[in-house]
């Protein structure tokens, strides 16, 4: 195995991890808020690719305002769906969000496969990021490196947000003691609508970063789901950052076990899932809630 | 008395099925310090979170500066200029103690400046940086009073303040009072500790059963120390 | 709050079990007389997926755990069976324990694993570890990946009655989901039973009381694990084919449906949400309307409006009837 070949693999499991990492970051702000796993996630990163897609097709909008207005879009949609059903089952067990989110992504999912088939759309890259350089132990393709640098900004800038600034210590107080805060004087409400906005507006931008490199899917959003939720088990959901650095090394150890043993890189996640159930049951990061 | 700030009447309030308010009436004035004593369980804490809108199922009426609040959200009531101090100070793990202190949002000018309250708390000036969790009990409830009083809130609703707390600090709680007192702002207090709260309150309404049975005026104390002994169950 | 359960392991009255043997009787003659109506192998099917959505409920309804991986116990078991069956000659109730014993396997390892969660991490962790026995199944060579096993001989049942005929192979199939259905219930019903539902409510109070509620939850997954790998096994056989589709996800999510639609911790429910599911996704393929759409929309239905499933809204209507016929009109 060459050392090109090996450095293509971690560069494209790098970038699997940060869409691990930015899917898991979405998820792990509205558990902190509301205890519900958003089982419809990975549709809204599949929504995202397919807006900008749409943004092209339909409107002849290029990849730069996609990377806006996609993930706009799909916030405004999450907005919605949280407002008018998610609303409904706060104070249910929270199986039942759980289950709600996996019926919204059944219904979204298969109105897309319903309108636009199982095969892939293509989606070119932006005309500025085409080519790459040599950099003597691998070729580094430009739109590559910009998803991993992208990425890496949009995840450590979301981590600063909440870690370091008034709206993200709002945002930490609502996790610890929603009623306390509202009785300060906050409004709670709109501030977990707005989270969850956020939360899968990072899955949205995900899903355009990923639209030239895998193709524009009705079925991505199915596909990278439960990886994600196997990273979020892996590093539990005690920390913005244990989402962070969890997905991005379980993205990077696929594709390493993608360069030694390619037959057993799908389940090298889940093993490794196995493994920390045994030992800590928690999750890596993880706190009992 | 001239428009009170705190008016409940006819107030009920359910946690679950479970009634546990069943009429209380209280009334508060302009600059009052005001007590609910009562033992144990008997609905102290459920009648501030009423008030506060906390309790979900209420009934009643708890007018607020004038305004019937029963079916208002919580944060709409905390906006009319109401500073809520909780039973457990809902001092914020996760976030530092200068989060702490500012984090409840101005609600009115007024308020008192950093500096000030630095001097009334001087045990929280240099823990800024220190997490909410580090702080002792004392230094909790310091800065749970603290963070209210910066928001300009006219109307103080305090949980038991000094509940497991030495009598040093809680004879700084005491001098808090005093000064918030001074400010003219209204203050609604639980109590367990009688003697505390004689020393501060011009009025104290008693408890039992999730209903107000008495009334006592700080002048009365003396003469009806032994009605209020029966009543705590002391 | 704990998932919505209707509650039948509360005090029966006399009247209620009469009302029970007749219904178990009303079942057993339309089991007996339906294929005359319907054709036999779309009973079949559905058959064997009420077994495996009653198997289903076990779990969730009895012992309050919501798993999204039980396509693994009855895919995995599908493709054992099927390949036993087909390539080494097995007979077929030797098929059928194998296949059964599979699913307890795949079961036991799920549950040492996955038991000690509870709730969502309970669910994911369920998810995660079906995903990695699909993959598995993509992989091995005597799964054919996307073509599946097929052809499978439905062979003799013990040796003596020929199952080539689809009217048999309906009765046998029949046979043996009432036998499926009667264990679930006993154990529902049972001293065992009454310990899940307990554990379910109250986990902490059980602890204090001595109970091991790790082996207790771990034995009813268990158990759920093997029948519907005997779901698995009985569907591969009967209807020739063990496909990677019996491993999936959506297999996973159908059944959660069925129960869902049919009512939690009902013990028919689970069959009514099979009936309709099924019935629902024959018929819908046919017209060219997408099905998982439907199956969402009817998902995002019921748990906002419908709770407690058709079979829970019956039973609670009649426990309301009950109530004030015998109660005098309070306030």
């Amino acid at each position: 195995m060459s050392a090109t070949a090996l450095f293509g693999q971690l560069l494209l499991g790098l970038i699997n991890g940060s869409f691990y990492a930015m899917l898991s970051l979405g998820l792990a702000i509205v558990f902190g808020l509301l205890a519900i796993v958003n089982a419809a996630q990975g549709a809204f990163y599949m929504l995202g690719a397919f807006f900008a897609w749409m943004l092209l097709q339909y409107v002849g909008i290029g990849y730069w305002p996609a990377l806006i207005l996609a993930p706009l879009g799909v916030a405004i949609f999450g907005m919605v769906m949280e407002r008018t059903l998610l609303k409904r089952v706060y104070n249910l067990d929270h199986l039942y969000g759980l289950l709600l989110t996996l019926g919204i992504f059944q219904i979204i999912q298969g109105m897309f496969v319903y309108w636009y088939g199982t095969s892939g759309q293509p989606y070119n890259y932006p005309y500025e990021l085409t080519g790459g350089h040599n950099l003597g132990f691998m070729f580094m393709p430009n739109y590559r490196a910009w998803v991993v640098v992208a990425s890496l900004v949009l995840c450590f800038g979301t981590w600063y947000a909440i870690e370091k600034t008034r709206l993200g210590a709002y945002l930490r107080a609502a996790t610890e003691n929603p009623m306390l805060v509202r009785a300060f004087g906050i409004n709670v409400p709109m501030l977990v609508t707005l989270s969850f906005g956020a939360g899968v507006a990072l899955a949205g931008i995900a899903g355009v970063l990923a639209a030239p490199i895998y193709q524009v899917n009705p079925l991505m959003g199915g596909n990278i789901i439960t990886v994600v939720f196997a990273v979020v088990v892996i590093g539990g959901f005690g920390s913005i950052l244990g989402s962070i650095i969890t997905g991005l090394a379980l993205g990077v150890l696929e594709g390493l076990s993608k360069v030694f043993y390619p037959e057993a890189s799908n389940m090298v996640i889940f093993a490794v899932m196995i493994l920390v159930l045994m030992v800590k049951p928690v999750g890596l990061f993880g706190r009992e809630r | 008395m001239p428009e009170p700030i705190l008016e409940v009447a006819r107030l009920n309030g359910w946690y679950g099925e479970s009634h546990v308010l069943h009429g209380v009436d209280l009334k508060i004035g302009q600059g009052e310090v005001v007590t609910i004593v009562g033992r144990n369980g008997v609905g102290k804490t459920t009648t501030l979170r009423a008030i506060m809108g906390i309790l979900r199922r209420r009934e009643g009426s708890v007018k607020l500066f004038g305004a019937e609040t029963i079916r208002m959200v919580p944060e709409k009531i905390a906006k009319l200029g109401v500073g809520y101090v909780p039973e457990e100070r809902g001092i914020f793990a996760s976030l530092t103690v200068t989060e702490n202190l500012f984090l409840p949002p101005i609600l009115a000018p007024g308020g008192m400046s950093v500096d000030e309250l630095y001097t009334l708390f001087p045990n929280l000036k240099d823990r800024g940086r220190s997490q909410g969790s580090k702080l002792s009990g004392g230094e909790q409830q310091m800065l749970a009073i603290a963070r209210v009083l910066r928001t300009g809130a006219r109307f103080l609703i305090l949980d038991e303040p000094t509940e497991g707390l030495a009598p040093v600090i809680v004879q700084q709680i005491g001098r808090v009072l005093e000064t918030i007192k001074s400010k003219g702002l209204t203050v609604l207090l639980v109590e367990q500790n009688f003697r505390f709260a004689a020393g501060v309150a011009d009025r104290h309404y008693v408890m039992e059963s999730g209903k107000i049975i008495d009334v006592i005026n700080r002048s009365e104390i003396t003469e009806k120390m032994e009605r209020l002994e029966a009543y705590l169950g002391v | 709050m704990a998932l919505q359960v209707s509650d039948i392991g509360a005090a029966e009255s006399p009247r209620s079990r009469s009302i029970e043997w007749i219904g178990l009787g009303v079942g057993v003659a339309v089991l007996l007389a339906v294929p005359y109506f319907v054709y036999p192998v779309f009973l079949i099917k559905l058959l064997c997926m009420a077994l495996f959505a009653c198997s289903f409920n076990l779990l969730i309804g009895g012992g309050g755990l919501l798993s999204f991986g039980h396509a693994a116990f009855f895919g995995g078991a599908a493709y054992i069976a099927a390949e036993l069956a087909k390539m080494y000659g097995f007979p077929f109730e030797l098929a059928l324990l194998a296949g059964t014993a599979t699913g307890a396997f795949l079961g036991l390892v799920f549950g040492l694993v996955a038991i000690r969660r509870a709730g969502l991490f309970f669910a994911m962790i369920t998810l995660a570890l079906a995903q990695a026995v699909y993959f598995l199944a993509l992989r091995l060579p005597f799964t054919h990946s996307e073509d599946g096993i097929q052809a499978v001989p439905r062979g003799w049942l013990f040796g003596v009655i020929d199952l080539k005929d689809n009217l048999t192979m309906y009765y046998v199939t029949a046979a043996i989901f009432f036998l499926g259905y009667l264990l679930v219930r006993r154990v529902w019903k049972s001293p065992f039973g009454q310990v899940l539902r307990a554990i379910k409510d109250n986990q902490p109070r059980m602890i204090s009381l001595g109970f091991p509620v790790d082996r207790y939850k771990l034995a009813n997954f268990v158990l759920s694990a093997a029948l519907s790998g005997l779901a698995g096994s009985l569907k591969a056989i009967a209807l020739g084919l063990a496909t990677l589709t019996d491993v999936d996800f959506t297999t996973s999510a159908a059944v959660v449906l069925m129960v869902l639609l049919g009512g939690l911790g009902t013990l028919m429910g689970p069959v009514v949400g099979a009936i309709i599911s099924v019935t629902m996704d024959d018929y819908l393929a046919g017209i060219g309307i997408p099905v998982p759409v439907v199956i969402g929309v009817i998902f995002v239905f019921i748990i906002l409006v419908f709770r407690r499933g058709i079979v829970g809204e019956v039973i609670a209507l009649w426990q309301r009837f009950e109530a004030s016929r015998s109660a005098p009109a309070r306030k």
